[in-house]
């Protein structure tokens, strides 16, 4: 997000006078000085959907809590970041999301809920979960809704705010809302360009490649033992920094930094998950066009 | 845009979407956005459903993504995406009508035709969307796909029903199939389903229901006859500040249910920068709430006049109003109403004389309730999906379309002209020194003659149900819903509260729209408080956490106390969940979704079994 320079203005939290960018949010303000807010849906350079509701901090003079990551910063608004009641809030919203999803490849929401004291079991044990099948109908990435939190960080990625394709829309509502190609469409028969960049940015790992998808089901994946190598895609003119993930001699992921100017973490479809050459084996992905569907 | 890819499509899909789009206006040309919401109307009233080669190929057309067509699609519950057998039978499912005889009437349909189909909001179904509707087997009778719908806003006919638009008041399951049988999608408006009483009785006052039953809807000369037209004549003379001002000194505050000074509103709006909107918030769907449907039914030319009138003062040259899907008749009194003012020049290019324009147009939503929040309207005329925005920025600043944007209910631009014409002091003289004027309650439930009834603010809560008749003989009343499903329950000791905001914002409740659900001393108050967290687990937009996953949790924790099986802290988690979505929530719906849950708490000491 952009922001736009214009002054300076001061601001109270927690008790303490801070300066601060006006047109900056109350978000990108604190952590510029350091307080770090619980953040779930938000990602910088996204538009912020404000939907996860985990940075809302009590602003005196509203009536509601208001979430930081859309908040801009006004001279003289007082924050408390850490109230009971913010507390509260953050603490239901942990417990509700683990209620209805899968975390277990969500280390930051499990943080969160032992910081917070979150116990998702109170609700009881017969309480409705998003329950999604596991949905793998490429041979590149592997979409398991029932890990989803709905941040609409995909959708924003693969629309306006980097990709322009526009494969995924939610669809449908409240409890039943999901993440959708538009009537269940196969990803190979929609308009995905299988770009991953919707994979890049999905915090709770119900958007994985494939290889890390299994390697994790056959307990193979180790983050440990993996070596980062930092190189230049050598597909075309642009250039886009490559981050090879390596585990026991063999490329397992690769991303793009997220503060590099060209690409913003971003990458297409041969970045992202052409290295098969690199191996020059036939063990590593094809493309999908040549992938049967399930 | 990138065409989407290629899906199953046959030629009549193809040509129904072509003729939808010519209909429109756009035989060759690309439709804008915000027609999409029209044109999913009239593909559906020509298919019966929206098919996803026909909507893969409106995305085409319209230059838009097919997920994202599919998207809104399926946000709307009036939109269908699986192909119904027959004619769209809906009957009621909320709180009013199942007081009045709707309970039986479900449970008799169910009997006849099978389990109701229920909008769940799955966002395709498993088969990929081209299922058929319903599961019920087809025998030698006549078997019908049903809905169980949330409130259609006719709870004075309770218990309603509808097919394919029209209204079946005091509906019956022979009364439904003999309807049903004759199918025949081509909507004829009826008769405004208002029974009045004919003369007012005390408390009861005449001001914004002055024409009701006196003058034909469909005429403009009976409007003008009854001193119509003349707050327009008025408001141009006077210029706006004037205007402005004289609504400033009424003291007139938002009937939509938030209270907001509407002064306030139109100041803001007239001094903000860029091209200004202004629009009519006629998508009533609060439970219990049918007063706007009365309004626009019986004096549209009053709605289209205040339209005109706040336009001309805030600035803006294009109008629309948001009317509720369901309203068909509303909507088309509406429509006759906008065409004579503008062949009377009272609307269109020059705004009687003024030199000014004003155009009107009128869109109709799709079945959501969360549409009734300002901004999700927003996105629901931008042809979006009906997800609310976060606040701020306010409408007044960035509101439709991005512009600074006036949106007012109904009821309070009802209010307007009166103002204008009369003078604000004597809209004062009805009310209190806080609440002043009028208010429109609509009485419902357990009552003996439901129906509006206008007051002014400060009659008891016992003096408007009397109105409508109290409760049957022999019987109390237990409780009365206040405010709609977002509203409070308020007890039998506090019948004679006096119905202002003041009044209700001391005593924890609201005013709300208006809503007044009586239940009387013979239904369990368990049945009521479960519909209610049902109704709002099924109008969630799914946008934020605390909502979309807190009404779901706050239903299922309701139910299995219904039931009797309540766990040890149940009671807590509902009080926690509650203040975390009324404190967290992105919008109002979820800010309100526990009101009703939390206050029926302490009048319920055990489940139905116990």
């Amino acid at each position: 997000m952009s922001v736009t320079k214009t002054g300076t203005v001061t601001i109270e939290v927690d008790g303490r006078p801070l300066d601060a960018e006006e047109g900056a949010t109350v978000l990108q303000t604190l952590r510029r000085h350091g307080i770090d807010l619980p953040t779930l849906c938000h990602y910088e350079g996204l538009t912020p959907a404000s939907a996860c509701r985990a940075c809302v901090v009590e602003i005196e003079g509203a009536r509601t809590l208001v979430p930081a990551c859309s908040r801009p910063v006004q001279n003289g608004m007082k924050i408390r970041t850490n109230s009971e009641r913010v507390r509260r809030a953050r603490k239901m919203v942990f417990e509700l999301l683990a209620s209805a999803v899968d975390t277990s490849t969500y280390p930051e929401l499990q943080a969160y809920m032992r910081e917070y004291g979150a116990d998702p079991a109170r609700f009881g044990d017969d309480v409705a979960r998003v329950s999604e099948p596991v949905r793998e109908d490429n041979l590149l990435y592997v979409r398991d809704y029932d890990k989803c939190i709905l941040c609409y960080r995909c959708v924003e990625v693969c629309g306006e705010n980097a990709q322009f394709t526009f494969a995924l829309s939610v669809a449908g509502r409240g409890f039943q809302a999901r993440v959708d190609t538009g009537a269940g469409t196969p990803l190979p028969d929609s308009r995905c360009v299988f770009c991953g960049n919707c994979v890049a940015v999905c915090p709770s790992g119900a958007l994985m490649p494939s290889i890390e998808y299994h390697m994790r089901e056959a307990g193979t994946w180790d983050e440990g033992r993996q070596q980062v190598t930092t190189t230049t895609c050598p597909y075309c003119g642009v250039g886009c920094p490559l981050e090879l993930h390596v585990q026991d001699n063999r490329i397992v992921k690769v991303t793009s930094p997220r503060d590099h100017p060209v690409t913003y973490g971003n990458l297409c479809v041969k970045g992202r998950f052409g290295f098969a050459y690199v191996e020059g084996a036939a063990t590593a992905p094809v493309a999908p066009a040549a992938t049967g569907r399930d | 845009m990138e065409r989407n890819p290629a899906r199953p499509l046959t030629d009549e899909e193809r040509t129904n979407v072509d003729e939808v789009l010519a209909g429109l206006g756009f035989a060759d040309t690309t439709p804008e956005r915000r027609h999409l919401l029209p044109a999913l109307h009239a593909l559906q009233a020509k298919q019966g459903w929206l098919s996803p080669g026909s909507l893969s190929y409106l995305a085409d057309r319209m230059g838009l993504a097919f997920p994202d067509v599919w998207g809104v699609a399926t946000f709307y519950a009036m939109f269908r995406t699986q192909k119904p057998k027959g004619p769209r039978v809906q009957v009621c499912n909320d709180v009013s009508c199942r007081l009045r005889g709707g309970e039986a009437l479900l449970t008799a349909m169910e009997v006849r035709h099978g389990p109701p189909y229920r909008f769940t909001g799955a966002a395709h179904s498993p088969a990929g969307g081209d299922g058929v509707m319903g599961d019920s087997v087809a025998t030698d009778r006549l078997v019908i796909d049903w809905e169980a719908v949330p409130c259609l806003g006719l709870c004075d006919v309770s218990p309603a029903a509808m097919i394919d638009g029209r209204v079946i008041p005091n509906a019956t399951v022979a009364g439904i199939e003999a309807a049903a049988v004759k199918e025949g999608r081509e909507f004829v408006p009826g008769p405004p389903v208002y029974p009045p009483a004919a003369t007012a009785s005390a408390p009861e006052v005449r001001r914004l229901f002055a024409r009701v039953e006196h003058v034909d809807p469909a005429s403009l000369a009976d409007y003008r006859r009854t001193g119509g037209y003349q707050a327009l004549l008025q408001a141009i003379a006077m210029g706006p500040e004037a205007v402005i001002a004289e609504l400033e000194q009424s003291g007139l505050l938002g009937r939509g249910g938030a209270a907001f000074p509407a002064a306030r509103k139109w100041r803001a709006v007239a001094s903000a920068p860029g091209v200004h909107w202004v629009v009519c918030n006629a998508d009533e769907s609060e439970p219990g709430t049918f007063k706007d449907r009365v309004l626009m039914e019986n004096d549209p030319f009053a709605i289209i006049e205040a339209i005109t009138i706040a336009a001309l003062t805030v600035g803006a040259e294009e109008a629309f109003i948001y009317v509720r899907g369901e309203y068909e008749t509303a909507a088309a009194r509406l429509e006759n109403a906008i065409r004579q003012a503008e062949e009377a020049g009272l609307l269109g290019n020059d705004v009687a004389g003024s030199g000014r324009a004003v155009h009107i147009e009128i869109v109709r939503g799709a079945g959501a309730y969360v549409c009734g929040e300002e901004t999700a309207l927003f996105n629901s005329i931008e042809g979006r999906r009906g997800e609310p925005r976060n606040k701020p920025p306010f409408p007044t600043e960035v509101g439709l379309f991005g512009g600074p944007t006036l949106i007012n209910n109904v009821e309070t631009l009802a209010n307007v002209p009166l103002i204008i014409r009369d003078g604000a002091a004597a809209f004062r003289q009805y009310g209190t020194a806080r609440s002043t004027g009028t208010k429109l309650f609509c009485v419902s439930g357990q009552v003996q003659n439901p129906g509006v009834f206008e007051v002014p603010f400060g009659t008891t809560l016992r003096q408007v149900l009397a109105l409508a008749g109290g409760v049957a003989p022999g019987r109390r009343v237990q409780a009365v819903l206040c405010g709609g499903a977002a509203g409070t329950f308020l007890r039998p000791d506090q019948l004679d509260i006096p119905l202002t905001y003041e009044d209700l914002q001391a005593a924890g409740g609201t005013i709300g729209s208006g809503a007044l659900m009586v239940v009387d001393d013979s239904v369990s108050l368990w049945q009521v408080v479960l519909r209610v967290a049902d109704f709002f687990r099924e109008e969630s937009c799914g946008q934020c956490v605390p909502c979309r996953i807190g009404t779901q949790r706050q239903w299922e924790i309701v139910a299995r106390m219904a039931a009797g099986r309540e766990r040890p802290h149940d009671r807590q988690i509902l009080h926690d969940l509650g203040a975390v979505m009324r404190d967290a929530s992105l919008c109002g719906l979820g800010q309100t979704a526990s009101n009703a849950v939390l206050s029926a708490l302490p009048l319920l000491e055990k489940g139905m079994e116990a």
